[in-house]
Order: structure tokens, then sequence, then C-alpha cells
């Protein structure tokens, strides 16, 4: 498949995600976010960072990039789309997502390996897991408290929407331990934790890889 | 034409001279240099280059006894970073930096912008940072002012790191009260580079296109680099506005855009304006290169209108750089900065007059042969003369250990020192893991990260036990190095080279500068020993606290290198059933022991002695013993001693393991508080699986480093017991992980006031 990774000005997580989706055997390209062309690719990632410094909020200024416009369309049109950390913000903050990234409850930055189970299979994402599945991936976030109003919470949980819960430790406060999400069309997914950083054994685990390889499409 | 004074400027008087940090005969020498009084713009040019902190005027000739060359040496001292060999055309450029005063009074900001200038220096020299390390000492932890600037300094280090991407891996921290007034903050990055890219910040090229990039230039951080040479006050907070704000994101801009000049081959050399701005930037390529420069500082994009000459060229407002393009490549230089958001402008160009020449206009303010801003500073051989009080703390004799020693209350009251307790608190607030590269990550002796597309491996530590420099200058300096040498050699790293930031008090005094020269020759005896020389660093001088200097504390960044990643060692123990294997001597030494001062409140005595051949001996086997798979786990022997690196094994692997250890084999000599707690050097706490030992004990023989087994790792969640003559310690690893893991956060979770 043909994988677009987007760059802000201020992504850093770019090259990572590039490198596991080309270990999982995708053509890998980078997006400047000056770019209304997405090249044609059949999956759009946008990777972790501080994408214009994160000023303001997490993800506020990096919607209005002329490449989102692009983005917004592809995922309209039912292709698919990935946030990783900041991606998952700027997805929230955009609207292709509901909710919102609060700052941790703790209050300070944190990185460190988590436990995630797997609630939703039905997204090409995760259709190479078990449901029930549980995985470790590093967090690596001060702004990663994901939050939504109650009604919008238990209309992600009716409609199978939530993705990924933290198993055990919740390392930021999120409401019902949300770790990451998927749209209506289940096209779209957004998570804080870093997959891309769970992707070979010489790291430390490899449970991230099966969400590059895309099993489900 | 030459430099004429500007309507507004002050008289040059004996006052303003002193203001500016120079002394009567520094003045003097400048008027004979110019061969007529200087105007305010050139008084301050001098006052910042010929600052302790730009031209090292006190350490000079102590620094030129360093070794600093080898086969693995591409760059040593001089540059912005050095540069050494890793093996199939890659390089690795690494510097480490103090940002102490500015921490002092401005924790957050202080330690922000040390990270955000140590990264500049390494990707000057064409190399993609790839890690950070941070080596910070406080006052006790259980002082208010102490907690807000430990939680304030690692914030910082923390935002701007993680902001720009790059993952903070490994450092140390120590509280200690010979820190309190006058805390250290060291960051060492590290950045790797292919040997063909390097790029020297060496001007050249007279008609080059002189270009200032990045950030607008402020009126923050006038004479920064003046405040870092002198001492701390009651007036330093006042200083306060001193300490320049840091912005990593654009930063992170200026890594891509820089990287992305020093590729197009448009630009002949590039350097970060820090200390003492545009003014030491352009004077230092000028000088590197043999040339002059001519700027006119009108055309430097600034913040805020209104500002003079003076506050432009002494501004330290932070991400800018300096650029020395081709000629006829602005066009090309401006299209790179433009697509990066960032700003640029043609100031000035190289000459060949050899004269450091900044005009306002139509106006010269500034002509100076440039020279000599920077060969010709004054250098100072200052009196040396060891202290009678730091004789009598030496000489001090170590009170008997008691006879029924509680040993278990004794392990556990280390295990909750927040210098021995594990800095999860500190290091989860670090990104660790982007970039993933991250092989073995902070909480062992030393990071490995591996190298993309190669086999090679490198590891990354820092640190320097200024207890035992304070206590003995000379042991204390050899400690320093080989303690990091052995922290690399427990991965299955050799060791390669060093940066160093040596901070000491005010080189003025006699018993500091004796603490200086002695220290260095320490440090120069061991890399000579261990084959690491010394490629970059820096001095801060004038660290002192009401009273007294900080304990001398020259802080060691060493990397090295590798073969083949996948045979790193980590720290913790693996599995149940494998043999533990202490490596070294016992010499019982408890001298400036973290045992000592736990229990008696009071830091003396004689540290332990460094055998520099053991030391390379042990070093030897390490990487040998790696490299053939041998070992599970491996741990330097530090702080604490043998009992808390034994339970350090235990609590830092995937999961915590119990143990059974019997430390009596290890010596008749010393007794069981010396078995648990000295700090001898030279020692590590391996593991193995228990069919190899034999080959483990073979090899320690034919490096002649005495290797004893003396136990197994336990059951996951298990009793960590350890015995010494008859007497045994026994507790739930549960329990020791609590104190351990809670000592910090425990502390910085009361109230502030409190």
């Amino acid at each position: 498949m043909k994988v677009a990774v987007v760059r802000f000005p201020g992504s850093n997580c770019d090259a990572d995600a590039w490198h596991a989706a080309k270990d999982a055997g995708h053509a890998v390209a980078f997006v400047w976010h000056r770019s209304t062309d997405l090249g044609g690719a059949d999956v759009v990632v946008l990777p972790g960072g501080f994408a214009y410094g994160d000023y303001l909020r997490a993800g506020a200024i990096a919607r209005f990039s002329p490449v989102m416009k692009a983005v917004e369309a592809h995922a309209k049109a039912g292709r698919l789309l990935l946030g990783i950390c900041n991606g998952f913000q700027v997805l929230c903050e955009a609207g292709i997502l509901p909710g919102a990234l609060a700052r941790n409850a703790g209050l300070s930055f944190v990185c460190r390996w988590v436990t995630l189970r797997v609630e939703a299979t039905d997204t090409a994402f995760t259709a190479g897991y078990r449901k029930g599945q549980t995985l470790r991936a590093p967090v690596a976030h001060g702004e990663g408290r994901y939050v939504a109003d109650e009604a919008t919470l238990d209309r992600l949980e009716r409609e199978g929407r939530v993705v990924f819960r933290y198993a055990g430790d919740n390392p930021n406060g999120a409401l019902r331990d949300i770790a990451g999400i998927t749209n209506e069309g289940r096209n779209v997914v957004g998570m804080m934790p870093h997959p891309e950083r769970a992707a070979e054994a010489l790291l430390g685990c490899t449970d991230g890889a099966a969400l590059f390889a895309l099993a489900g499409t | 034409m030459s430099a004429r004074p500007r309507a507004g400027d002050p008289a040059i008087t004996p006052e303003l001279v002193r203001t500016h940090g120079l002394k009567p005969a520094e003045f003097d020498r400048i008027r004979s240099i110019l061969g007529r009084d200087p105007t305010f713009v050139e008084l301050g040019i001098f006052s910042a280059l010929w600052s302790e902190h730009c031209a090292y005027k006190h350490s000079r000739p102590v620094l030129k006894t360093f070794p600093t060359t080898g086969p693995q040496v591409i760059q040593g001292p001089g540059e912005n970073a050095g540069v050494v060999r890793l093996g199939d055309g890659w390089a690795v450029a690494f510097k480490m930096e103090s940002h102490n005063h500015p921490s002092a009074v401005e924790p957050y900001q202080g330690a922000a912008t040390g990270s955000g200038g140590i990264l500049r220096d390494i990707f000057t020299m064409g190399a993609r940072p790839v890690a950070l390390t941070d080596s910070l000492r406080f006052g006790s932890l259980e002082a208010a002012h102490q907690r807000y600037l430990f939680g304030g300094v690692v914030k910082g280090v923390g935002d701007y790191g993680n902001c720009v991407g790059v993952p903070t891996v490994a450092g140390d921290v120590c509280f200690d009260d010979g820190y309190e007034g006058n805390c250290l903050v060291n960051v060492m990055c590290v950045g790797v580079l292919r040997e063909e890219e390097l790029i020297r910040a060496k001007a050249a090229g007279p008609g080059n296109p002189i270009i200032a990039v990045g950030a607008r230039t402020g009126r923050d951080g006038i004479h920064g680099a003046s405040f870092a040479s002198e001492e701390l006050s009651a007036e330093s907070e006042a200083k306060r506005p001193q300490v320049q704000v840091g912005d990593p994101f654009t930063e992170k801009l200026l890594i891509e855009l820089s990287l992305e000049l020093i590729q197009s081959g448009h630009i002949v050399a590039i350097q970060d304006m820090g200390a003492a701005g545009l003014t030491s930037s352009s004077a230092e390529m000028a000088a590197r290169g043999g040339v002059g420069v001519e700027i006119d500082a009108r055309l430097v994009p600034v913040r805020e209108e209104g500002m003079t000459p003076y506050e432009i060229l002494l501004s330290e407002s932070q991400e800018r750089m300096l650029v020395v393009a081709h000629k006829g490549r602005e066009a090309a230089v401006a299209a790179i900065c433009e697509k990066w958001e960032l700003t640029s402008a043609v100031i000035g160009r190289v000459t060949d007059d050899g004269m450091y020449r900044v005009r306002w206009g139509d106006e010269v303010v500034a002509e100076i042969p440039g020279r000599s801003l920077v060969d010709e500073a004054p250098v100072y051989h200052p009196d040396a003369r060891e202290g009678e009080a730091a004789i009598a703390r030496r000489a001090r004799p170590l009170p008997a250990t008691p006879a029924q020693p509680d040993l278990g209350a004794a392990l556990e009251g280390l295990l909750d020192l927040p210098t021995i307790a594990s800095k999860r608190w500190v290091y989860e607030q670090y990104d660790t893991s982007v970039q993933t590269n991250t092989v073995l990550g902070p909480g062992g002796d030393a990071a490995v990260l591996r190298l993309r597309e190669t086999p090679l491996g490198i590891a990354v530590t820092s640190g320097g036990n200024g207890r035992y420099v304070w206590l003995d200058p000379y042991e204390g300096g050899k400690a320093v190095v080989a303690e990091a040498a052995r922290n690399l050699a427990v991965t299955g790293a050799r060791p390669l080279a060093l940066t160093d930031c040596l901070n000491f008090g005010n080189p003025e005094k006699p018993d500091v500068f004796f603490q200086f020269r002695e220290a260095c020759r320490g440090m120069s005896e061991a890399c000579t020993a261990l084959g690491t020389p010394v490629v970059s660093g820096n001095v801060s001088f004038y660290n002192e606290r009401p009273g007294a200097s900080v304990y001398p504390t020259p802080m060691i960044g060493m990397v090295g290198v590798l073969g083949d990643v996948t045979r790193r060692v980590p720290a913790g123990f693996q599995a149940p059933g494998d043999a533990i294997v202490v490596l070294g001597h016992c010499n019982g030494a408890l001298g400036g022991s973290q045992y000592l001062s736990w229990m008696s409140g009071e830091v003396y005595g004689a540290p332990p002695r460094v055998d520099l051949a053991a030391e390379r001996a042990l070093v030897d086997f390490l990487v040998e013993a790696a490299g053939r798979g041998l070992l599970r786990s491996a741990h330097d022997v530090s702080e604490g001693g043998l009992a808390v690196a034994l339970v350090e094994s235990a609590l830092a692997g995937p999961e915590r393991m119990g143990l059974r250890a019997d430390l009596s084999p290890l010596s008749r000599r010393v007794d069981a508080v010396q078995l648990f707690f000295a700090e001898d050097q030279g020692r590590a706490v391996v593991s193995c699986d228990p069919a190899r030992l034999e080959e483990v004990r073979h090899l320690a023989a034919k490096r002649g480093v005495p290797a004893e087994a003396v136990g197994a790792v336990g059951e996951r969640g298990g009793a960590v017991r350890i015995g010494v003559n008859g007497w045994t310690v026994e507790r739930p690893v549960g329990r020791l992980a609590e104190i351990y893991e809670r000592a910090i956060p425990r502390r910085m979770e009361r109230a502030a006031g409190a």
C-alpha cells in the first residue's frame, strides 16, 4: 500500500512512523504540511511530535495547515487515516475524531511503557489483533488525557469505537482509560501510545508491528 | 577609518570597565591592542570574549595537559564539539556543557536553554542529534528551595528535549549539601554523522556573505557569558533578565534547516550564536579561519525597535545561527530558510584584512584586530595550594564500624537516599524512546542506541562523583573517568572518548585552583590508561555557595561503541538461577562513602583509590565477555557499595528478582559493613547462565580480574538475601523496591513550604 506520513513543522516522530510503515512492507512517502496533495496515498499517518510547538494547545495550529483539507477529504472518502500522539491531538482539534486531549492528570510529561487492551478489531489498523489482547507500547506526552462529554463517551462505547484502553496503569487520567478511538466509518484511528516505538525486537517489543501491517485491508 | 564612539554612549570610566568584569591590567592590554580607548561597543565585545566563560583565562594551561588524540579522534577540542570515529564511515559528535548559574536563578529556562545550546553545538558539526544526557547536582531535597530547583530543572530539560524530538537517555542526579546555593546543570548532546559530512566552524573566502539565520535578536541574555563568570550572590536574583528564554519549536526547525544547509553545499561554515551571541560566533569563526569579518549590525533582524549595536552584538537570544555561505548562493540559502519558515538576512561578509569590524550603516562602531579577541585573551597561572581544612578532612580517621551492625536498616536507609534511589521520577518526564533507537534506556549505568542500517551500537553515559574530588582531587579525578568507562563497559561497549564539564569554584582562590589542577591531573592519567582522550568540554568556574565553593565536580560524558548492538548487556538480572559474580577487589573503602555520611551526617576520610591498570583490565574483560555473549547482566558498583549494587541489579530487570548471595568469600580482611557498603572502585556485579560460569571465570583469570561467584538470582518477586560472616539481611524484593522507587516522589510530593 501507499502510505503518506505528514510532516508539520515540529513533527518529530515522522521518521519513526516512516520506518515502521516501511518495515511492514509499504511504499512510504513524506508529505510536507504546505502540500495540498497526498500523492494518491491509501493510508495517511499524522505522526507524533509538537506541531507548531504545541503552542496555544496541542494540535490547535496544525489543524489549519494547508494539508489538513486534503486529510479531511481523504478521511471523508473512507480512506485510512492514523493519528499517533500529536497526530491524534490534531485529529481531535480538526473535528475528525470526537473529544479532546487535555493536560495529563499528573501535570507532567510522562514517558513510559504501558499495557493496552485491544477493544475493537474492526478497524484496518487493529484487524491483526484479537479482541481483549494486551499489547505493550510507550507513551510520551504531556497532553494525553482523553476527555469528552458523557454523551460522547457513552456513544463511543455503544458503537464499539473505543479501540484501545489502558490496562492497569492509566498514565494520564484519560476518562474511561481510553487510549485510542475510531470514527463512525472505522477508517480513522487516533491513539496516544506509540506503536511505531514497539515494532522491533531490538527495541524490546514487537506488539505494535501488526498495526502497521494493515491486515484488515 | 577607525571606530568612533556613538552619540549617547556612556563614557569609558574605570567604573564602567569594572562592571564589564575587566581588570585594570586587562583594560590596559585592550588599550595597547587598539592604540586608543575602546568604544562602548568594543568594551562590550572584549568583556564578553575575554570573560572566563569564553576565554578560559584561568584554565587554558591546565586543559592543554589533557590527552586529546588517538586513532579514533577525528576532531579534538577547539571546535563546537569533538568528533570520534565509530566504524563503517560513521562518526559521533558530542559535547557537554554547563548551565549552572542561569539554572540557579531561573531553573526552568536556565536548564531548557542549556539543552538548546548544546544541541546547536552538535548539529552545527553536520551531525543529527540522537541523544541527550543530563547530570544534575542539587542541595538536600529536604529543603523546599532545592525541590523547587530540582523540579524546575527537570521540567526544563524535559520540555526542551521532548519538543525537539531528541531522547534524553542517560545521566545522573546527586543531592548533597555541597551543592546548596549553586546547583549544577550539565547537559551532553550526542549526534551521528557520516565522516564526509563533517563541517567545521571556520570562516573562509573573503567576500563570502555572512548570514544570520533563525530567531530574531532581542534584548534577552545580554552579558550572559559575563554573568556565568562571576560568583552567584544575593544580587543574582536581580540578574534573572540575563537568563534567556528558549523556544524548542524554533530549535527543531533549526536542526532540520541546518542539516539541509550543510548537505546543500551552499555554505562554508555554521555556528551557534551562543554565549556572547553574535560577537563570539563571528569572532571565533573568523579566528579559526584566519580571516577578518565585517558586520553591519543594522542589518541583523531584531525583535524590537531601537536596539543599539551594543545590544545587538551581545544579546544571547536563543535559537540563532551564523552562517558563512559561498558567494552567489545567498538566494539558495534564503530559499531553504523560507521552507523552514525561519528568518534569514545577510549581515556582513568575510574580509581579508584580519579585522573584526562592526558597522552601523556608515559608521564604524568597532574595529579590533580579530586574533586579539580570541587568541590574545589574558592567561593566568593562579596560585594552587591545598587548604588546611581539606588536608584535615582527608586525614580524619573513620569511626570503628559497629560490632553489632544493623545491616538491614543501613541498606534500607541507603536505598532511600535520593542520590542512590531510583531516578524514575526524573526520566519519566523525558522522552526516552523517540527516534526509535533506544536499545537500553535510562535506569542502568549507560544507555545504548542502535545505529540504523549498521550492526553498531552507541553507548552514552554521564556523571561524576564530586565528593571524592572534594576529599582528594587527584584520586577523585581518576575516579570520575574510570567510573564513566566502567559504566559503558558493563553494557558491552568499548569506551572511545570523553567530553567534560569542569565545575569548580572561584579559581582565584588557591585551594580551588589546587582542586582544579589536581583533578585534571588525575583525569589525564585515567584518560591515558583507559585510552579515552578528551575531545571537547567546558569549564565552569565561580560555582560558589555562601561561604564555600561547591564540591569540585568534573562531570564526564563518555561515548563508547558496540560492534554488535545485539550483544548489549542490561544492568538488571534476567533469569532465576543465574549465577551472580562479583568482579574486582574489596578493600573496604568507606572514606567519603554514602554509608559514612548516612551514619555520621558528615563527609570525610580518604576516598577510594583508583588502580588504573585494574580498571583497564575490568573494562577489557567486560567488553570481551559481552562480545562473546557470556553475560546476562552487568552493573557497576558505585555509591552505596556492593549491597546496593546487588539490590539495584535485582530491581533493574524486566521483573523484580530475588537473590541469594554470601559476600564472605570476597575478603577475609574486611568486616561485614565494609563488604556491604564500601565503595572500592573497579568493581561490577554480573550474572550469567550457570553453564557458562566456568568460561566467565576463565576469561576473568586471563584478564587478571578477580571474579568470585557469590550466589544466584532468585525467583520473580522473591526475597533478597545477602549474608556475610554469619550476618544475614533478608527482605522481600517488593519492599526494597518500594523504598527505592518512592524515595524521590515521596519528597517531591511534599507541599512547597514544608
